[in-house]
């Protein structure tokens, strides 16, 4: 069994208080930081552990740390991302919604890593209940005086507060974030300048996802070291990953990274192998906006190495026969799963929630959803496989944010691995959808 | 992007002046505007326009918009680029109770298109109608975080989740017995079902 340094307490009745949540040794990271460490040793710890954003894009959370802007007289800000809205992912809130503590203690330690006064937990308008209930524990926190002025009696203030959103993809992205929590459209900015140097009211800000800001909190307790000691190379730690699709047990894990992906598919403690006896097809293993690979691609890579949980084995092989662990959004899809359709719900997602700034992204999306649904009604042609191959390269790259790539990717990964399909129903004029889910009476039962 | 209709709607300003939120929930608001530094009052828009929804019956007016800004302090136009942009405000009247049904990638591999059939059967209305008298409306939602739970459906606060026929039948009921107006802000929020 694999360490667990997040979630190890979630079965633990009343771990949502914080008077259990104490008595697991909750907030300690709070005290020895304040009491025993700078700022800037903790920052340190945080850059040692060799951390990377779990939101989805991996960057070092100990560098973007240290890319934030101090001038003087000017308030720093830390912002919480947990406007998870990846398909596929939903770990952010089963950690917020069963330990909320451990986010708050992660917001207060980090908070005065960075010198922030204040920080914004930034909650997707769907949570609305997760964000009553991490409200219910910033009460409690406040009233027992781990927030407020004058914290432990170190001198160090902090105020923390809950913003929840409209409901927009779109605002994962940290700049279109800011602006929605500035109260305005989620556009995404032009960078630079990063939020790092002009963020949040155009204060040096850092915002970091849900896992990432609770994760500092065993870094701290523990040292970087140790944390970094857990994984394989530059995978450090360990990874929430929201399984879902055709498995037995769906639900949130877990894992130390570089367990090995065959592992976490089929054995009895993670997904527990693919439901009604059937075979995998494929799976999307770190949130929609990631290459989905075929079986036997997922479990080797090209090299015929096993394939294992951590940012590189993931990406082993590029785009051509790699994917990325993302936000560890794990979708597995059974033999019957239709890749045409399992894509068109991507594409009229990633239509729905182009934010309409830039062309390549608001009008691309249609397109590709259009051409899919074409797929759909039997009304395609050959070329259209082709057409959808040559629209989503003019996207990639080409706008303010990375929706575009993210609604690129999977169109090109699954006519990259499944380019047969695509053909097949546009040969035959009609698509027959043989997924056997059409039986809500018996599954869910 | 809301795919609503940015319909210009008539300002009606007899209506606008009988609008006024309710002390706990003017309390709530004013309470959400000192999260932010002085002068920066508009952080506080998508909140409360969660507030007046619930407020004014489920739905964002004209009118409703234009309350919102004068308690911002901000013009009528920041509120309704806001509203026309976020898919949690309706811009049009609604039913009482709007069951928003998950669609994207899990929620599909779990039936979630077979969920919508029996809805629309059920209720006798199409996605994005609302029945006659004015209890349910149905819409398609995308990715609601809920995939290893789907198929789902959200009303309201609650999450309904591991969806069955049976389970729509009991939840329509319950709504139904219960007549009440659903908000994402309910306090009262318990997911029984």
């Amino acid at each position: 069994m694999g360490k667990k340094l997040l979630i190890h307490n979630d079965k633990v009745p009343g771990i949502a208080t914080l008077e259990v949540y104490r008595a697991h040794g909750g907030y300690a990271s709070v005290e020895k930081a304040l009491k025993t460490m700078t700022p800037d040793q903790v920052t340190d710890e945080v850059k040692k552990s060799g951390l990377r954003g779990r939101g989805g894009a991996g960057f070092p959370t100990g560098l973007k740390w240290s890319f934030l802007a101090k001038p003087e007289g000017v308030n720093r800000y830390l912002v919480c991302n947990a406007d998870e809205s990846e398909p596929g992912t939903f770990k952010d809130r089963y950690l917020m919604e069963v330990i909320p503590h451990a986010l708050i203690e992660g917001m207060i330690t980090s908070s005065y890593a960075l010198g922030a006064k204040t920080s914004y937990i930034y909650i997707r308008g769907e949570y609305f209940y997760v964000a009553r209930i991490v409200e219910k524990a910033l009460a409690e926190a406040y009233a027992a005086g781990w927030l407020g002025q004058n914290i432990l009696g170190t001198g160090f203030s902090h105020d923390c507060y809950v913003q929840v959103g409209g409901g927009a993809y779109i605002c994962g992205e940290e700049t279109a974030l800011l602006e929605s929590l500035e109260g305005k459209r989620g556009n995404p900015r032009i960078k630079p300048p990063f939020p790092a140097v002009a963020g949040l009211w155009g204060c040096p800000t850092v915002v970091n996802n849900v896992e990432t800001i609770a994760a500092v909190v065993p870094i701290v307790n523990e040292g970087g070291e140790a944390y970094a000691k857990i994984g394989i190379g530059k995978s450090t730690g360990t990874k929430l990953i929201s399984a879902s699709g055709h498995i037995n047990k769906p639900g949130v894990y877990e894992i130390e990274l570089g367990l090995p992906v065959e592992e976490f598919i089929y054995s009895e403690e993670y997904c527990g192998g693919i439901r009604n006896g059937k075979k995998m097809k494929a799976v999307v293993a770190g949130g929609s906006s990631v290459p989905i690979l075929p079986t036997e691609l997922i479990l080797k890579t090209a090299k015929g190495e096993p394939r294992l949980m951590t940012y590189e084995s993931l990406a082993d092989g590029g785009f051509v026969t790699g994917t990325m662990l993302g936000s560890g959004g794990f979708i597995v899809m059974d033999e019957d799963t239709s890749i045409v359709k399992n894509l068109f719900t991507f594409t009229r997602f990633y239509h729905h929630e182009s934010c309409g700034q830039c062309s390549p992204c608001r009008e691309g999306t249609g397109w590709m959803e259009k051409i899919l649904k074409k797929f759909l009604n039997g009304t395609a042609n050959e070329s259209d496989v082709d057409l959808l191959w040559d629209i989503q390269s003019k996207i990639e790259g080409k706008t303010i944010c990375p929706l575009g790539e993210a609604a690129a990717w999977p169109v090109a990964a699954a006519i990259r691995h499944f380019k047969q399909e695509f053909l097949d129903v546009a040969r035959s004029k009609k698509f027959v959808d043989v997924s056997h889910y059409n039986k809500l009476y018996k599954v869910n039962a | 992007m809301s795919s609503q209709v940015h319909g210009t709607q008539h300002f009606d300003k007899a209506k606008r002046a009988t609008l006024k939120f309710s002390d706990e929930a003017m309390k709530t608001a004013q309470d959400i505007i000192s999260h932010y530094p002085e002068g920066k009052q508009k952080s506080a828009l998508l909140p409360i326009l969660h507030i007046a929804q619930a407020e004014f019956g489920g739905w964002l007016s004209p009118e409703a918009m234009d309350y919102v800004a004068d308690i911002l302090k901000i013009k009528p136009i920041e509120v309704f680029e806001v509203a026309s942009f976020y898919t949690m405000y309706n811009l049009k009247p609604m039913g009482k109770c709007v069951l928003e049904v998950c669609q994207t990638s899990s929620c599909w591999l779990n039936g979630a298109e077979d969920i919508v059939k029996y809805i629309e059967k059920k209720l006798n209305i199409k996605v994005g109608e609302t029945t006659k008298d004015g209890m349910f409306s149905l819409k398609v939602a995308e990715c609601l975080g809920s995939c290893g739970t789907a198929p789902m459906l959200q009303c309201g606060a609650s999450y309904h989740e591991n969806l069955t026929y049976d389970k729509v039948d009991k939840i329509i009921e319950a709504y139904r017995s219960e007549g009440k107006l659903k908000s994402y802000t309910d306090l009262d929020y318990k997911n029984t079902l």
